[in-house]
This record gives C-alpha cells, sequence and structure tokens, in this order.
C-alpha cells in the first residue's frame, strides 16, 4: 500500500474533482451573465446580478414561494415519517411479531420503493382531489412520507438493532413501560442514527419531482416544480434557469458541510449493513 | 397479565401507523391503477366518466411504441450506467482509500452531485451541453471543432443522458464501495506484501475478490433507482429526438396525464407493476442461490 506512489491518485482524484465542479461553476457563472452575453457566448464577461434579482424578487417570479414550499413539505414529511418508520422499525425489530408480518411489511416495502413513483402519482391525484386536498401542502405531504417511508423503515431498521437487550430488560424490571423504554433509553442510543436518516429523508423529499409536479399546484409549488418551469415555456430562460439552479444547490451544501458524516452513515448502512 | 397486555397494546400502537400509510397510500393506490387498467377515462366537468373497456387497454400495450421503446431505453440506460458507474466509483473508492492527505475534501467534492435534485441536474447538464453557448461546444470550438449537439440528435441523446445520470449517480457508488474498501481487513494485505504482491497484483486478486458482495449489492441499489429514472429525462430531452430517450417513466406520464388516458396509463403501469415483481422474485431467488449475506 504504502510502496505506490500516491501522487497517480491524487492526479486521478483532482481531475474528477474537477468534472465535478466545472459544471457547478460555470452555471453558476452562468447565472451572473445576462441572456444576450450567454448566447453570444463571451468567454469574458462583467458579471450581473440581474437573473438572481430577477429569481428573487420578480414579481413574475415563484421562487422564493417555491423555496417555503419546499421547506414546509420536506420538514413536515421528515418528521412525519420519521415518526411512523421509526416507532415500525422499533415494533418489528424488538417485539417479537410472527416471522410472516414482518416479512410481508418489508417485502411490501421493498417492492413498493421499485416502482416509478410517477405511476403512483396519478392514483394520488385522484384520491387527493376525492378528499379536497389538491390545493394543501398536505396532500405532497403524505406522498412524500409515503415514499420515503421504505428507505425510512430499513435505515432505522439497522440503527434500533444498536441497542442493547439487556438494557431493556433492566429497564423492564425497573418497571418502566414500554414506551418509557423507547423514549428515554432506546432513543438516546439511536440518536445518531435518527439524525441520518432524517437527512436523508428531507434530501429525498427536496430532490423529489415527478410526483409534486402531478399533485402541485401554483400556490404549494417545490423548488424543482418551479425550475422545469424555466426551461419550458416558449422562450428558455437560460440566465434564470442557471441562478434559480445555483440558488437551489443551497441547502445541499449546507447540509454537505454540516452533516457530511451523517449523510455518509445513512447512505451506506442503508446499503451495506 | 396486565404487562403483557400492555405489551401487546404496544406492539400494535408502534406497527399501526406505518401499517395504515402502507395500505391506504400503497396498497390502494395501486389497487385503483389495477381497477382503471379496464376503464376508458374520460375527464368531464372536473369529474372523471369512467366507461367499461374489458381488456382493451392492455391488448393496445404491445402496439404501442411509446412503450417498447420506453422499456427497451429504460433498461439499456439503467445497464449502461450502471455498468459505467460501478467501474468509475471502484476506481475513485480504491484511489481515495490510498491517499492519506485530502481525502476528506476528495470525498466532499465528489459526494456534492449526490445531494442536487434530479431537476437541477438536468437544468445544469442542459445549458453545459447547449450546442451554441454551452462550455463543451466552447470546448470544442477552441479546439477548431463544430459543436455537436449531443441532446438533439438521436444517435448521441441516450449516450449524453446516461453520462448525466453518470456524473450524478457515480458519488453514490464511491461513497458506498469507499466505505467498503475501508472496512477490509489489513491483515491481508500486510501478509500479500510480506508475499512480494505487486499493487496491481493485490488489486486483482485481493481488493476485487473481497470487494465483491459490496459490489454486488451496490449495483441492485443503482439499478432500483436507475429503472424509475424520470427527472433528466423530463428535463434534458423529454424523450426526444422521436424516441430516442423514451423511458417507461416518462411513457406512463405522458399517456396518464399529458394525454389523459388515465385508463391506458394505468394498463402501461400495472404491466410494468407485474414486471418490478419479476425483477424482484429473480433478485431474491439468485441472492438465495449465491447464499449472500442478508440485505
Amino acid at each position: 500500500m504504502r510502496r505506490t506512489p500516491a501522487l497517480a491518485a491524487h492526479v486521478a482524484l483532482v481531475l474528477s474533482a474537477l468534472i465535478v465542479m466545472v459544471p457547478f461553476v460555470w452555471v453558476i457563472g452562468a447565472g451572473f451573465r445576462t441572456q444576450i452575453s450567454l448566447l453570444m457566448g463571451e468567454v469574458w464577461f462583467s458579471p450581473t446580478l440581474a437573473s438572481f434579482n430577477d429569481v428573487l424578487f420578480s414579481r413574475a417570479s415563484d421562487f422564493v414561494r417555491n423555496f417555503q414550499n419546499s421547506l414546509i413539505i420536506g420538514l413536515s414529511s421528515t418528521v412525519l415519517c420519521l415518526t411512523i418508520a421509526t416507532l415500525a422499525a422499533w415494533s418489528l425489530g424488538r417485539l417479537h411479531w410472527p416471522r410472516s408480518v414482518v416479512v410481508l411489511f418489508l417485502g411490501w416495502s421493498l417492492l413498493f420503493h421499485m416502482l416509478p413513483p410517477v405511476m403512483l402519482a396519478g392514483a394520488w391525484y385522484s384520491m387527493v382531489r376525492a378528499v379536497h386536498l389538491e390545493n394543501t401542502h398536505a396532500a405532497i405531504i403524505l406522498a412524500h412520507t409515503t415514499l420515503n417511508l421504505p428507505m425510512a423503515l430499513w435505515l432505522m431498521g439497522v440503527f434500533v438493532r444498536e441497542v442493547p437487550q439487556e438494557l431493556l430488560d433492566a429497564a423492564n424490571i425497573d418497571g418502566a413501560s414500554p414506551w418509557m423504554a423507547l423514549w428515554k433509553i432506546a432513543r438516546p442510543i439511536f440518536a445518531p442514527g435518527l439524525a441520518a436518516t432524517a437527512i436523508m429523508i428531507f434530501i429525498f423529499s427536496w430532490n423529489e419531482f415527478a410526483v409534486a409536479l402531478v399533485l402541485a399546484v401554483k400556490q404549494t409549488a417545490t423548488v424543482p416544480v418551479g425550475i422545469a418551469k424555466y426551461a419550458q415555456g416558449y422562450e428558455i430562460q437560460y440566465t434564470q434557469m442557471a441562478a434559480s439552479a445555483a440558488l437551489s444547490i443551497i441547502p445541499a451544501v449546507i447540509l454537505l458541510i454540516l452533516g457530511q458524516r451523517a449523510i455518509v452513515s445513512g447512505l451506506t448502512s442503508g446499503a451495506l449493513k | 397479565m396486565a404487562q403483557a397486555q400492555a405489551d401487546r397494546a404496544f406492539r400494535y400502537a408502534t406497527l399501526t401507523p406505518a401499517a395504515l400509510f402502507l395500505v391506504a397510500l400503497g396498497v390502494l393506490p395501486v389497487l385503483n391503477l389495477v381497477a382503471m387498467s379496464f376503464y376508458t377515462i374520460v375527464w368531464k366537468n372536473a369529474a372523471a366518466d369512467w366507461q367499461k373497456a374489458g381488456l382493451a387497454n392492455y391488448a393496445a400495450i404491445p402496439g404501442d411504441p411509446l412503450f417498447s421503446a420506453g422499456l427497451w431505453n429504460t433498461v439499456v440506460f439503467a445497464l449502461a450506467s450502471v455498468v459505467i458507474q460501478m467501474i468509475l466509483a471502484f476506481f475513485l473508492a480504491y484511489w481515495c482509500s490510498r491517499v492519506r492527505m485530502g481525502r476528506t475534501l476528495y470525498r466532499t467534492v465528489l459526494i456534492l452531485p449526490l445531494l442536487v435534485p434530479g431537476i437541477v441536474v438536468g437544468a445544469i447538464w442542459k445549458l453545459f451541453l447547449n450546442p451554441e453557448f454551452g462550455f463543451l461546444g466552447q470546448m470544442l470550438g477552441v479546439v477548431g471543432l463544430d459543436p455537436i449537439d449531443w441532446l438533439g440528435e438521436a444517435q448521441t441523446a441516450l449516450f449524453a443522458v446516461v453520462m448525466v445520470d453518470v456524473w450524478h449517480w457515480t458519488p453514490f457508488c464511491f461513497l458506498l464501495l469507499l466505505a467498503g474498501i475501508e472496512g477490509l481487513p489489513r491483515d491481508v494485505y500486510e501478509a500479500a506484501s510480506i508475499d512480494g504482491a505487486r499493487p496491481w497484483q493485490e488489486l486483482l486478486w485481493i481488493t476485487l475478490p473481497m470487494m465483491l458482495p459490496t459490489i454486488l449489492v451496490t449495483a441492485v441499489f443503482r439499478f432500483v433507482v436507475a429503472f424509475k429514472v424520470f427527472d433528466e429525462v423530463y428535463l434534458l430531452t423529454g424523450g426526444g429526438p422521436g424516441t430516442a430517450t423514451q423511458v417507461i417513466s416518462y411513457t406512463i406520464y405522458q399517456r396518464f396525464f399529458t394525454e389523459d388516458r388515465a385508463g391506458f396509463g394505468s394498463a402501461i403501469s400495472v404491466s410494468v407493476i407485474f414486471l418490478v415483481c419479476l425483477m424482484l422474485v429473480l433478485a431474491l431467488a439468485a441472492r438465495g442461490r449465491l447464499q449472500g449475506r442478508p440485505a
């Protein structure tokens, strides 16, 4: 391991990092251009905030509202999904259900996870209309909760396994109710797993497009739905598209800086344990 | 006695919310799709008008060009992008595991695309690949070549979408393989270096075989997600030119929503569900055969 020069590895990694970064940097740069400068293919340009201004503050732009919607939907569905999934993972993992129940539950989750969400969107759309939720955030919150439930179940299934049985037995002897044991004794132990799962679900909800596209109305549209709008229309607004894309990367960058360990643990334990 | 009853109540109380969600918002929609697939559904005054269609929707599937093209392109897309990603990710993880300085920095940069919404990845690359002003076209111009309309030509469109997916998802494979490589036992390498193994021999005969379970699990995970691809295609090509990048999710979207043929769209969905079940059964059988570790 130590004998080969690490130089070759560094060169390859720096090149790969460049391939990752150049599109980001170029598009952020495009956000600072005028449409004419971009279309003329000028290499040097004087940066302008016009597109960012337009995206953030113009009356025709819904970006700020989309951002709020994404936050409301992402946070609500994360809390809901995490609560439901943690209880269910605890139940399936620790409470001695018959094997058939566990297999049925996890089997259905697995199959459900494999289905393209867009096909469920159609059925959800008619259900949402039937109960008159079509103009609300609730429709998308419920849909995202359901979509992310399988992933959350697996992740929390892995994390609740880490709680030692002896602790729970001791709590039981001391007369703690099962709710107390879960909340007071087990939860602090799997709290890091809870955080990792929460970040994953939030990112999935933040990024989700197909279902939001079908279920959202103008007032509830999320960031991806809003960005897709810039790419359509009769005349594509390239610089606004670039500016809004650049702005929508911000949460990902913040999460990556603050919660990288949780993200890595969430992604790897979901697949590898 | 009271204790046992409390435990039973707790057991049901913890599982019921998830069960409700999975039945009400998981099983019911699927049953709803099955029901709709036997009808022709027309929207009249914001109300659905269901007309019996028998098996007509299913009979129309084999003749639907968007269905066959969608299925074929989805399989080609998923296989190609997963294979390319796994190879790239393996080398990236291998290199990353060999450097000491800057490993965290490399990892931070390399996983960034993973966190970006698919639609934003689409937007970024739609601009980046634009033949008139995109970065790649300009670079070709610098060396005196004509820019290529990667997404607009039938020969290159699917390849371009695969490459965008590679950019988006190689980070995921990289992260999982890196975790796998970092978890390999050290003593095997020490034994190998005592025996005078060269680095490439170590890579080929130690790292690769020991990583095989991780590689398989990662590839399966990626395939499942790649099979569902929608966002990038929606933004980059809209399935075109012609049906060059038509994928099955997009076919369902078009039939169901753009053309408002809910019955036919449902029939296609039910067929896809059937195919997914088949894949799942085959995968589980294969896993049983391989005696792999429990996922």
